[in-house]
């Protein structure tokens, strides 16, 4: 147990928030913003500070309500869930701040229960990082979920329609992830993720584990929206609210695979992950690069920006899943990075989308004409994003499908090697199509017409900026990140 | 070799980049914007020739930016191999500005501002492949090229530049992802590292020979810009661009920094000696020898000029592929110094195709019968840059063409010493009609009688680079010297 409770602050800080929002906002809107850029911002600089804890002195585990593990719930801030929780909080931060503007916008006076909703999601985030629970992590999963599906019914249009849709694919995956605890529990009699650690290796039940093994990834997939259980993302995401999208599409894939990976090797190990049963190593890697290939396909048929990038989205999430099942250090390194990495380039992608959103009628490609004379610092920001997305260096995308692809190679897996770089290429073609329609305009041989810039707000723009110039920082500073956090992240056992 | 730490290497390449902001910001003073171009030419040209002695002298420069990947920083250093290239691009550079300036403002062209912005991007990636210090950081400052192309390519923002664009991009991005990045990390997989060493990184490997074929071609086929066919087609479609565009394309940039990576490869990735045990090397010449006649042939048959001059670029590049396939030190010497040498010869035939429509409108060859009485000076830098082309002396291009003939010789290597001779009788074929009928046959508007000169910002850079394609021929000291240096002779 640790001196200081930073991990509590992150936590409390976007929870206590929330309820302040709810009441306090309901009295004047002008409480709303400082609320939560200050919860927010409390919740950065802790994560910063723990961050440093973690590195400097190790592990922290802390138990709630001082009950102790396996009877109470434990939480547990390693390395890998120290750089989650920075990228949580900041990249919330981040995209609050734009969230602002957009909401105020698409829903005036209903902005305060949006981001009570908001928070609580953060929260529930943050809750799924530090959670050594293997039940609690079940309730946080739920709580993020049900915030999520709140949020996306908000939304204009067939929003409620894409919520419905969301709740049924969600269930079942909580469904799942549930059946999954419960098989551990009988087996093992505990839930918490290290005392189940223990237990597991002396048992002799091997079909029951693998089926709870199974039950828990399968959950989980479908939370990701792990191809072909992706069904809901798209939807949901393209018609949610402009300000729920920047803070979903960034971080709830992302933080799931963030689960994947605790499941796999806190609560499982790599040994029995990858070496029980033989040939599921090999079909789960071949599965993320048919994941990649369908869903950049399904890129490739959208006409309309959002609805793009939810598919880029869905094909990044086989290029984490498909790291971590490469079993080489390379392949986790890369995963790892990429988490870290697409966060921030969908959250650049997705703060353009919605700076475009506030100056244009809609988001089909249609209505991008001419818009690098409009709306230029948002373009420049968004064509970064979209290099970052491609892999061209210096933005940091290059150096997380550096060692994926390196894995791939390590591995002997050309399957996976070769769909990233078919992706890669599949993603140049998307974005290249954008560049081209908002560099030249609308109609071929047409005379451009010569508009005045009229650029997105500045609240809008700022955040933007600031992540796109976070893209080459993050990049060029990669080989640090590695080596000082990611590389402790690794497993014993690769 | 001395290895010297110095923040030099990144003033070279930054230097524009960083001018290319009070660029932007100058949009409504065009004198001051195009100041701050000159500036930063000038000064990039200033750092490179003071680092000049110092590489002459054996020393290398080098400056970290970021450890990136273990073993892979991303890294700039300026030895013998990268100076000779910065030279030429950097001296070239002021000359494109300055003809740039010329031939926009008479042609009343839009978007300046941008125009002159992605140049000063452009101009910076191109230093930045020379002086890289490994190939990740080659692959780097090759993307940051092809990406600041792409407005200038498509300046026009009509129907035609968007193919052509679209082309560009397909072409030298989609081979640069999909073959030179496998290529890339199959290397580092194997060698753990990415250095550009004399010799090579590739000879102690576990690589297999069918392995070493198959990087070889990723490689050659993958860096695009050189053009190697059948990855040459975006050459000829980006005339849609500017003729100072095309000019920088032909001479200082684009296609240059194709033909030094893979020059680079092959002399710090593979090293000469293992392509020669493994008789990589023939085949290599042989490959691009396909490339250099029907690039030659195929340039017969334009009407246009500047895509005559586009296919004659096709062909020539191969030739420095050819010099470093030969693998005899005379055949690289002649590859390397070749590109000095076109660089200069083209850049001239681009700038005179330039100020031949500027003056008078016209793109075809067969309207610009005696228009050579009209632009005497422009013809003569014409007849001077295709000279150097061919080949004869007293051009600086006799003096590659003759490295790279002795090259051949020495390797016994007939054929390619046909394949040259012949070349340069095409060369000489479809360059010389053009002079022949700017001079000697009877114009057949009567538009031409009223064309004048082009203004002086665009004939003072063809008359400079004309001569100095001479001055080649007569002080190839520095270059020579540089080669042999990059060659570790």
């Amino acid at each position: 147990m640790s001196e200081t409770n930073l991990h509590m602050v992150i936590l409390a800080a976007p929870l206590l928030a929330a309820f302040a929002v709810n009441l306090l906002g309901r009295l004047s809107r002008a409480w709303i913003a400082p609320l939560t850029l200050g919860a927010l911002g409390i919740s950065t600089l802790a994560s910063v500070g723990i961050l440093f804890q973690v590195l400097g002195e190790g592990t922290i585990r802390y138990t709630v309500g001082n009950w102790s593990p396996p009877f109470g719930i434990e939480l547990v801030v390693d390395p890998l869930s120290a750089l989650m929780l920075l990228l949580v909080s900041s990249v919330a931060l981040v995209a609050t701040v734009s969230a602002l503007k957009s909401v105020q916008l698409e829903m005036e006076g209903r902005e305060h229960l949006f981001f009570t909703l908001y928070l609580i999601l953060i929260a529930g985030l943050v809750g799924l990082v530090l959670t050594a629970d293997a039940f609690n992590l079940y309730v946080l999963l739920e709580i993020t979920s049900i915030t999520s599906y709140g949020l996306i019914a908000m939304g204009r249009g067939r929003a409620v329609l894409s919520s419905f849709n969301y709740i049924i694919m969600g269930s079942i995956g909580a469904s799942f992830y549930l059946l999954g605890v419960g098989y551990l529990y009988i087996l093992t009699g505990s839930l918490n993720m290290a005392d189940i650690a223990g237990i597991l290796p002396g048992l002799n039940a091997g079909a029951a584990v693998a089926t709870a093994f199974a039950f828990l990834l399968v959950g989980l997939w479908i939370k990701m929206a792990f191809f072909p259980l992706h069904g809901w993302l798209s939807p949901a995401y393209s018609h949610a609210p402009t300000g729920a999208g920047v803070l979903m599409a960034p971080l709830v894939t992302k933080v799931t695979i963030y689960l994947m990976i605790r499941i796999m090797f806190s609560v499982f190990s790599p040994e029995y992950v990858f070496s029980a049963h033989p040939g599921i190593q090999t079909a789960i890697v071949w599965a993320a690069a048919l994941g990649i290939l369908c869903a950049s396909a399904l890129a490739l048929g959208q006409r309309d920006l959002r609805k793009m990038l939810t598919y880029i989205i869905v094909a990044e999430v086989g290029y984490m899943v498909g790291g971590v099942w490469l079993a080489n250090a390379n392949g986790m390194t890369g995963a790892v990075l990429h988490i870290l990495n697409d966060a921030l380039m969908t959250l650049c992608l997705f703060l353009s989308v919605s700076a475009i959103a506030s100056r244009t009628s809609s988001l089909s490609f249609d209505s991008l004409g001419g818009l690098y004379r409009r709306m230029p610092l948002t373009m420049a920001a968004f064509t970064i994003g979209a290099f970052s997305m491609i892999g061209v260096p210096p933005t940091c995308g290059f150096f997380s499908k550096w060692y994926l692809i390196l894995g791939g190679v390590e591995a002997g897996h050309w399957g996976f090697v070769a769909a990233l770089v078919i992706s890669s290429l599949v993603n140049a073609v998307l974005f290249f199509r954008i560049i081209e329609i908002a560099f030249f305009g609308n109609i071929p041989g047409e005379p451009v017409v010569q508009e005045a810039p009229t650029e997105a707000p500045w609240s809008m723009l700022s955040p933007l900026v600031v992540t796109a110039v976070a893209l080459i920082v993050v990049g060029l500073g990669s080989g640090r990140i590695v080596s000082g956090i990611i590389s402790l992240t690794i497993p014993g056992g690769f | 070799m001395e290895n010297i730490s110095s923040v030099w290497p990144l003033a070279a390449v930054v230097i524009s980049l960083t001018a290319a902001i009070p660029i932007l910001l100058s949009e409504r003073r065009p004198n001051l914007r195009e100041g701050w171009t000159l500036l930063a030419g000038l000064g990039k040209l200033s750092i490179v020739a003071a680092l000049l002695p110092g590489v002459m002298a054996g020393k290398r420069y080098v400056f970290t930016i970021a450890e990136v990947l273990p073993g892979v920083p991303i890294q700039l250093r300026v030895d013998a191999m990268g100076m000779f290239f910065a030279l030429v691009a950097s001296f070239l550079w002021i000359f494109t500005s300055l003809y740039s300036i010329g031939y926009m403002r008479t042609l009343r062209e839009h978007d300046q501002t941008r125009y002159f912005a992605s140049f000063a991007v452009a101009i910076s990636a191109t230093i930045g492949v020379a002086f890289s210090a490994n190939l990740l950081t080659l692959y780097l400052f090759y993307e940051m090229l092809s990406l600041s192309t792409y407005p200038l390519v498509t300046h026009e923002r009509n129907a035609d530049s968007r193919a052509s664009g679209r082309k560009y991009l397909t072409y030298i991005l989609g081979t640069s992802i999909g073959l030179v990045l496998p290529a890339m990390l199959i290397v580092y997989a194997a060698a753990g590292t990415l250095d550009f060493t004399t010799g090579g990184i590739l000879a102690g490997t576990t690589l297999s020979p069918a392995t070493l074929a198959l990087l070889l071609i990723l490689f050659v086929a993958g860096f695009a810009k050189a053009g190697v066919m059948p990855f040459h087609a975006w050459l000829p479609a980006a005339m849609v661009a500017p003729t100072p565009v095309s000019s920088f394309l032909h001479g200082v940039a684009v296609v240059k920094v194709g033909v030094f990576s893979i020059l680079r490869v092959i002399f710090d990735i593979f090293g000469p000696d293992l392509l020669r045990d493994l008789n990589y090397g023939v085949v290599l010449t042989y490959f691009v020898s396909i490339t250099i006649l029907s690039a030659s042939l195929i340039a017969l048959t334009q009407d246009n000029l500047k895509r005559r001059l586009a296919y004659s670029t096709v062909a020539q590049l191969s030739y420095m592929i050819l010099g470093a396939g030969m693998l005899t030190a005379a055949g690289m010497t002649g590859g390397l110094l070749h590109i000095a040498m076109h660089a200069f010869g083209k850049i001239t035939l681009f700038f005179c195709a330039g100020a031949i429509y500027v003056a008078s409108h016209k793109k075809y060859i067969s309207e610009m019968d005696g228009l050579g009485r009209r632009m005497p000076i422009t013809y003569a830098a014409f007849f001077l840059g295709s000279m150097s082309i061919i080949g004869l002396p007293p051009f600086g291009g006799f003096i590659s063409k003759w490295k790279l003939v002795v090259g051949a010789a020495e390797g016994g290597q007939m054929v390619i010493l046909t394949v040259l001779l012949v070349s340069s009788l095409l060369n000489a074929a479809y360059f010389l009609p053009i002079v022949y009928r700017g001079f000697f046959m009877p114009p057949r508007e009567a538009s031409v009688a009223q064309v004048r000169e082009a203004p002086a910002f665009c004939l003072v850079p063809l008359c400079v680079t004309a001569l100095g394609s001479m001055a080649l021929f007569f002080y190839p000291d520095i270059f020579l010297r540089l080669a042999h240096l990059a060659l570790g002779e």
